[in-house]
């Protein structure tokens, strides 16, 4: 089983485009499972139409709570918590959950023994079917933190699902922080979105460095390649300088609006952009050795 | 005035619409500009120029090999898995630490103090004489960014009028950034998409109490379900950015709209008055 996570740095540069088209194309001949790591704004579920077998909630790290009978109003919780996330008013404490990273010192400094630790859904995890193979994905209570942890339990699933199958193939988040290093942590290969305008080119440099700190092959894909030449031209020679193999471009083309509109892959009516995906996806088969 | 620039999904125009903004506020006022996007910050690029460079660091533990009795005290306690003890040395994972200071808490021998280092920098521009650029920019390799977003957050504190540009999704980061803003501008393009995301980043906001309004770019006509979602929600629609190549070349050349096509100086100009009346309204 080969596993081939498709990122990009910079948001919204086609990422689930990319990835729901070739997952159109690998499922007509390869043993397919799918994996939605954009934990906290996961798209791909909107063009395949899951069926939800099985719901998994979601707990993260436990959070601290402060049993107001006990407390005795010292302070020392609030003294020592580096996250700020022991609130006092009128020599009440509490927790704010949301800033709470359950590292225990609260507990550990408390002379009272009023904290203790609880479970607390931060989201939930769905495996699904679609007409492509399972697809793994998740919804993250927006408003919870530890995304990078919910990335990692939504890829365990998904890798144990595909275990003698071919491919896993994740949708990515974008950035570089915890999501995208739980994301591409254990795969084989990225495949890299990127557009040609200064922040994509920037996001993609920082990107590169990351993913080089990781045994990982990096593919590209300049996507809207056509829309500023110059640095598309700019990214390639990028791409020559640090060994990274270009996929192919992928032209402006107004079927790829038309395709997410219509929630269908963009690889079920023939455009160039279509055409272009068919190519990418043709290099990173052979080069990954897929069957 | 703290404005907040968020969006849900990625790439819809957040750090357009925060420079743009800003870039028109201090054709009149003077006005603040912070990148708290600081995995991938980019309102950088579209003022260059010269910056001065502070450091962000965070604490992480030391350990002293003569004071260590390998007792384990500091490892069992660590939630994060930083600290291994083994019998006759200590591993520690510096990029899995939290930065809690627990282990120097309990370990019985004093022998772990704290010590700095770098998580990243801020670097602050004056492109304007009415503009002040902050970027908050974690270091590559970092898995967690918000010390530097409350960084950048603090450089800014005090000035009158302050615009946040967020990271995009809805996980910690964004909440970092969001929370203690007096109104926040949601980004969108109308699509299935961006819909979906921009429900969620509005159900962030809702529970972070910061009222909010939305921009809708790369706007193609055909934005029914966008329009009945923010009626339905209470949340006004100010401003529409139209797809257009011309449009798309500026943005990726690194260039400002409102500097360089006719008309959007005064339409960034009117979204601010709309976006502080906003605050208003709901005071």
């Amino acid at each position: 089983m080969k596993r081939l996570a498709v990122v990009s740095g910079k948001g919204g540069t086609g990422k689930t485009t990319v990835t729901a088209a070739i997952a159109d194309l690998a499922h007509r001949d390869l043993d397919l499972v799918m994996a939605d790591c954009d934990v906290d704004a996961a798209n791909l579920e909107l063009l395949f139409s899951p069926n939800v077998q099985e719901t998994i909630p979601y707990y993260g790290m436990k959070c601290a709570q402060i049993d107001p009978d006990i407390c005795i109003s010292c302070g020392a919780c609030a003294e020592h918590c580096r996250f700020g996330a022991i609130l006092e008013e009128k020599a009440i404490y509490r927790v704010e959950q949301a800033d709470c990273e359950g590292c225990g010192v609260c507990e550990h400094v408390c002379p009272a023994g009023a904290v203790t630790f609880v479970e607390r859904k931060h989201g939930e995890i769905y495996r699904s079917t679609t007409e492509l193979g399972p697809l793994f994905h998740a919804r993250l209570i927006p408003g919870s933190g530890t995304s990078g942890l919910l990335v990692t339990e939504v890829k365990e699933r998904a890798l144990e699902a595909a275990a003698d199958r071919d491919l896993l193939l994740i949708d990515g988040p974008p950035g570089i922080g915890c999501p995208l290093i739980a994301t591409v942590t254990g795969c084989d290969a990225v495949l890299i979105v990127t557009e040609p305008s200064m922040s994509g080119r920037s996001d993609l440099e920082r990107l590169v460095r990351v993913c080089e700190g990781f045994r990982v092959r990096m593919f590209l894909a300049v996507n809207r390649s056509d829309l500023e030449e110059r640095i598309t031209a700019e990214i390639l020679a990028f791409c020559a300088e640090k060994g990274i193999t270009v996929a192919g471009l992928i032209p402006f083309d107004d079927a790829v609006q038309r395709a997410v509109c219509s929630h269908r892959p963009l690889t079920r009516t023939p455009s160039p952009a279509s055409d272009a995906v068919a190519a990418i996806w043709a290099v990173i088969r052979d080069e990954m050795g897929l069957p | 005035m703290q404005i907040v620039i968020a969006s849900g999904k990625g790439g819809t125009g957040k750090s357009t619409v925060a420079a743009n903004l800003a870039w028109s506020r201090a054709q009149a006022a003077p006005v603040t500009l912070v990148d708290c996007d600081v995995e991938e910050p980019n309102l950088h690029l579209f003022f260059p120029g010269g910056h001065t460079d502070t450091p962000v660091t965070r604490l992480v533990p030391a350990f002293d090999s003569e004071r260590c009795t390998r007792c384990g005290d500091c490892g069992r306690f660590c939630r994060f898995g930083a600290i291994a003890v083994l019998k006759d040395r200590v591993l520690f994972f510096p990029e899995i630490c939290h930065s809690c200071g627990g282990c120097a808490l309990v370990c019985p021998n004093a022998a772990i103090t704290e010590r700095p280092i770098s998580l990243g920098r801020i670097e602050e521009r004056h492109p304007l004489p009415d503009l002040r650029l902050i970027s908050g920019v974690m270091n590559e390799g970092e898995a967690v960014g918000i010390p530097v977003i409350q960084a950048a957050k603090e450089a800014a504190a005090g000035d009158a009028t302050v615009i946040l540009d967020s990271s995009p999704g809805t996980a910690c980061p964004v909440i970092e950034t969001v929370k203690g803003s007096d109104v926040c501008v949601l980004v969108t393009e109308a699509t299935p998409f961006g819909l979906h995301d921009l429900k969620l980043a509005a159900e962030v906001v809702s529970s972070l109490g910061v009222p909010a309004c939305v921009v809708i770019n790369r706007s193609c006509g055909d934005e029914d379900e966008t329009e009945a979602f923010c009626r339905e929600q209470g949340l006004p629609v100010f401003l529409r950015i139209p797809f257009s190549r011309e449009i798309a070349a500026v943005q990726n050349r690194g260039g400002l709209i409102s500097r360089d096509l006719p008309g959007w100086q005064t339409a960034f100009a009117g979204l601010y008055e709309q976006v502080v009346s906003r605050v208003e309204v709901q005071r």
